[in-house]
């Protein structure tokens, strides 16, 4: 009796520090708009950091160090050939019907020709790996990003991605196979691969970045939204992604007057990103002056 | 057909390459100029036996005189630091020029090294001849994953195009910087970053450059 009571003393204590700390977190919010949970996200941030630490970044460096580099390469081509497929119907989802047509077409050239995934026959026949992601296709049809969210373990998102997680992970292939233990061992070494992928990225963050947390945020905040507009800088995705030329959009520059630098507005691809990212910069064109 | 194709690409590019090599620098295409700085860097990069083993001061020999020419570090620094700019003493323009120059070098060094079988596919150019400022698009295809977008933007200066960011998958060099810079003008003004850059670039100095994990 006095042990139950226990257990859910304990976990109302718990409940009350989880809420005092949002309370907390929530209220020293950072100065950037576009992260108002800078605090929680910053923690997360140096959670995930030392699990990479200890964990991780030793057991993906071993693999890549250890492993002939065919056999890493078909790994990361099997699990790739999964994710393309759930790509084509992201594609699908957001009306590309070209690009899920060759997405599809990848797919089925490097099932059956490339033995189950393991070979990466569609490449050098011009079909070049494409990714299309469910928050990509929310993205797409015009739901905003919502704030930076540093996610346990699974790494930097926003309020957008993580909501479309689950209906990523629904639709991960690997996500059903049978038997269980042979789907959790190819998760861990789909996530050592992946990571193994990273490490000479990773490298070079730490030798980029002042601050490592606000590098990777401004830096995936942008990436994402580009991704979106999958890197056109002036797509209007609702019209037609697919078009080769959107030239008109590009006459819409105002006249370039050395004075005013006309700063690429119209080009950049975040251009809201960047207006809210730096509030109190209005475009950098007064600063190149 | 595959290799034929690949062929007259190949030949078409080398032209191309040929009939601008004897050009003046200043009337050089943009995407012409940086398809050019690329593909030279990148071959060097790859022939060279010490580059590729991570000699950092050939590595950083090969971006100061194949790279930095064509690079405004000025307008970079003026956009990285946003508004703060204005407000910075001439020394300290120059020395906050000077530190992040000096980091980008060390970072460029780094990424050079890693190079191995890349190879760079440049898109149309989408501009029209009048325009000062450009965007020169390209991806780099690696031996797998998914090709990495790299854009650059090329602005039309008195000595010919110069770069004044880059693209890397999808996010812009200065952007990214501009978040760090603010928040460190926030913390100790002007001063507080080129102190934070001066730290940053000692340490990297004092270590051996990062090559990947053989």
């Amino acid at each position: 009796m006095s042990h139950t009571k226990n257990t859910s003393a304990r976990s109302l204590r718990l409940a009350a520090v989880a809420i005092a700390a949002t309370a907390v977190l929530s209220g020293c919010a950072g100065p950037n708009p576009r992260d108002p949970y800078e605090g929680f996200n910053r923690a997360m941030f140096s959670f995930n950091d030392t699990v990479d630490k200890v964990a991780l970044k030793p057991v993906a460096t071993a693999y890549k160090n250890v492993l002939p580099s065919f056999v890493q390469t078909g790994i990361d081509n099997f699990f790739g050939n999964l994710s393309d497929a759930w790509s084509v119907v992201n594609d699908m989802l957001q009306g590309k019907g070209t690009q899920g047509a060759r997405d599809l077409g990848r797919v089925g050239l490097n099932t059956t020709f490339g033995l189950l995934g393991f070979i990466d026959v569609a490449t050098p026949n011009g079909l070049r790996k494409h990714t299309e992601d469910f928050g990509q296709t929310l993205g797409y049809w015009g739901v905003g990003s919502g704030p930076y969210l540093m996610l346990p373990l699974l790494g930097p998102s926003t309020v957008r991605d993580t909501v479309a997680l689950p209906v990523d992970i629904a639709g991960d292939i690997w996500h059903y196979k049978d038997p269980v233990y042979i789907r959790n061992i190819g998760t861990v070494v789909r996530v050592v691969d992946q990571r193994a992928n990273l490490l000479d990225a990773s490298n070079l963050l730490e030798e980029a970045a002042l601050d490592r947390y606000e590098f990777v945020r401004d830096g995936y905040l942008q990436r994402r939204e580009s991704q979106v507009h999958d890197g056109e800088p002036d797509a209007k995705p609702k019209k037609s992604p697919d078009a080769p030329d959107d030239k008109d959009n590009k006459d819409v520059k105002p006249a370039v007057t050395p004075a005013s630098t006309a700063e690429a507005a119209p080009t950049v691809p975040a251009t809201l990103a960047a207006k809210e990212l730096n509030s109190g910069t209005p475009a950098a064109n007064d600063a190149s002056l | 057909m595959k290799f034929i194709k690949q062929f007259i690409a190949l030949a078409t590019v080398a032209l191309a390459v040929n009939a601008q090599a004897a050009a003046p620098a200043g009337n050089e295409a943009p995407d012409v100029l940086v398809k050019r700085i690329s593909q030279d860097v990148i071959d060097t990069a790859k022939s060279d036996k010490a580059i590729q083993a991570g000699d950092q001061k050939k590595v950083m020999d090969l971006v100061e005189t194949k790279i930095l020419p064509y690079v405004d570090f000025q307008r970079m620094t003026a956009e990285a630091a946003g508004r703060n700019w204005r407000t910075a003493t001439p020394d300290q323009q120059k020395a906050l020029q000077d530190q992040f120059r000096t980091l980008l070098i060390f970072t460029y060094s780094g990424a050079l090294s890693q190079i191995k079988n890349e190879t760079v596919d440049f898109k149309p150019l989408r501009a029209d001849p009048s325009d000062t400022e450009v965007e020169v698009r390209s991806q780099v295809n690696m031996a797998r994953g998914e090709p990495i977008q790299l854009n650059y933007r090329v602005e039309k200066t008195a000595s010919g195009w110069k770069i004044y960011d880059i693209n890397v998958l999808g996010a812009w060099l200065v952007q990214t910087y501009q978040g760090t810079f603010t928040s460190e003008i926030a913390k100790g003004g002007v001063d507080g970053l080129i102190k934070a850059l001066t730290a940053k670039n000692q340490s990297l100095a004092s270590k051996p450059l990062k090559t990947v994990a053989k």
